[in-house]
């Protein structure tokens, strides 16, 4: 908190300088006047929204029964496919985000060009979503699962390369000294000095990605990067719903089973 | 003592060498499940360098189109975080267990779950059937996945406050909106800023995706120029979704240190 303004002798106590009050109030206004302007870009069809629950009804009617049988005829293949993508392309991401965070980080690596190099290698691989990774891998690889591994570890790399690099800026630099006292070359002092210490926020964060990994790649195959989004898309467009009911079931346990195993993990491992 | 009869300063740990052993297995096993062979990489890579050589220099065909998907993508991730969070409050405050009894929570929690675990691309296609074409699917979607994720984290902000100050207001004999209002919600109002500018951040993300179904923005733009093959194109709409999306992080950044201390933007 700044030191409240003293405006008079009745001491009126402001918990804000007016400047900070000012920033604020432009804030909400800004906040407002972008509300504003998206709702009339937007264009919102009217009777399109009333028509919503008829079609909502309509769609779950479609859905229902769930089409059990389908498991066993394609989606258990796709469902494996994808859980396969989403290991992989995790342990691809970690394996080229390591020598990236050590680069990235100025204790390990101390040129500032190189930082830099690394984080904005890390940044660009962030800010474009997975979906697009596939698109273009799908363009350069084929449709399959190669292009959905390296779309899910290209994506990934950002996120993992620059929690890694947080992680080995934060270690303490006590054993790294004492094992520079005694003569050790650099690879040791990363082996022996640094690993020990990111290890768990590195296993974590692998884990915390491998998560949402899962996740996404459930969606790479509606531009046709392999695994179950490819049993959805053929089932939507055949407008089978009732295949498509199963198919999100499937992810629904998938994605569930998926969190509270890594959940349990992270508690035994930290 | 001679070295040979010297311990090893740094003893291996077997169950660490078989993990890693189980690893590198699986990565050999998975990568011949999914037929991913070193050919194909290779043949791969030929392709990679046309590809890329097709992209330069990028190209705006249709600058109409461009800057309407933006506009729209835009729209699409200010209304869908504005709505979701402002549904995802009182859903967040009713799955908190240190302020709710349980037969309001468990709905609460089940609902977030529900939302959280679809992709919100999946969510799009959903609501493209449901509503039609165009940017309504789109806000609807995310929204949805806005109230998965504010919901989850505010729940777990709440249920990590002091009780002390809820119990002083609840002891001047407030009721119970006002225990709310001056006893939980100082307490979480910076995390909520955190949680509000980071989903509008990642609204604006997914915005630029929901279009490959058909739920508005400029994604819809990018799927029709890849599936033409019209790569000079597909790389300015990347460079100008990487433009905007970067801005949007900057804007997120400069709105976290109006509300919140110094100290505090250093951690988010």
């Amino acid at each position: 908190m700044s030191p409240a303004p003293r405006f008079d002798d009745a001491r009126t106590w402001q918990r804000f300088t007016p400047a900070q009050r000012l920033a604020r109030y432009a804030v909400y206004l800004a906040l407002a006047a972008a509300i504003v302007a998206s709702a009339r870009t937007v264009e919102i069809v009217p009777e399109f929204l009333y028509d919503a629950p008829a079609q909502m009804h309509d769609l779950l009617a479609r859905m229902w029964p769930i089409a059990f049988y389908h498991y066993r005829g394609g989606v258990h293949e796709a469902l494996v496919e994808t859980l396969h993508i989403a290991s992989l392309g995790t342990i691809l991401a970690a394996l080229m985000a390591l020598p990236l965070g050590l680069l990235a980080a100025n204790n390990v690596t101390p040129s500032r060009p190189l930082n830099h190099v690394a984080k904005l290698l890390l940044v660009s691989s962030r800010s474009v979503n997975s979906l697009v990774w596939a698109l273009l891998f799908v363009a350069v690889f084929g449709p399959g699962a190669l292009a959905g591994t390296l779309a899910i570890a290209f994506r990934s790399i950002g996120f993992v390369g620059k929690l890694a690099g947080e992680a080995l800026e934060e270690a303490d630099r006590g054993p790294i000294e004492a094992l520079q006292a005694a003569g050790a070359p650099p690879l040791s002092l990363l082996t022996k000095g640094y690993w020990p210490q990111v290890a768990p926020a590195f296993w974590s964060v692998a884990l915390f990605r491998w998560d949402i990994n899962v996740r996404e790649s459930a969606v790479l195959g509606l531009v046709g990067a392999g695994g179950i989004g490819m049993a959805l898309d053929t089932a939507l467009n055949l407008f089978q719903w009732d295949r498509v009911a199963m198919v999100l079931l499937a992810i629904f346990v998938v994605v569930i089973v998926a969190e509270i195993a890594v959940t349990q993990i992270r508690k035994r491992l930290i | 003592m001679s070295a040979a009869m010297r311990p090893r300063p740094f003893k291996a740990n077997p169950w660490v060498r078989a993990g890693w052993i189980a690893l590198a297995a699986y990565v050999i096993y998975a990568a011949s499940r999914l037929e991913i062979t070193w050919p194909r990489f290779v043949a791969g890579l030929g392709h990679g360098a046309r590809f890329i050589g097709r992209m330069l220099p990028p190209h705006i065909a249709q600058p109409d189109s461009l800057l309407n998907g933006l506009a729209e993508s835009l729209g699409i991730a200010i209304l869908a975080s504005c709505a979701g969070i402002a549904i995802s409050l009182p859903v967040g405050l009713l799955a908190a267990r240190n302020l709710m009894p349980a037969w309001a929570t468990w709905p609460a929690r089940l609902s977030i779950a529900l939302c959280r675990s679809f992709h919100p691309v999946i969510v799009a296609i959903l609501f493209v059937k449901a509503v039609g074409f165009g940017a309504l699917a789109g806000i609807l979607a995310l929204a949805l996945g806005s109230i998965g994720f504010i919901g989850k984290l505010f729940a777990e902000a709440i249920e990590e406050i002091s009780l002390k100050q809820v119990e002083a207001v609840r002891a001047t004999g407030a009721p119970f909106m006002n225990v709310i209002t001056y006893g939980v919600l100082p307490q979480v109002f910076s995390r909520f800023v955190g949680l509000a500018t980071y989903q509008l951040d990642s609204n604006l993300r997914n915005s630029t995706m929901v279009g490959i179904v058909g739920a508005g923005g400029i994604g819809g733009t990018l799927f029709a120029a890849f599936q033409r093959f019209d790569y000079a194109f597909v790389c300015a709409i990347l460079l100008s979704i990487i433009g905007m999306i970067m801005a949007g992080e900057v804007l997120a950044g400069w709105v976290r240190g109006v509300f919140l201390e110094r100290g505090k933007v250093e951690q988010e």
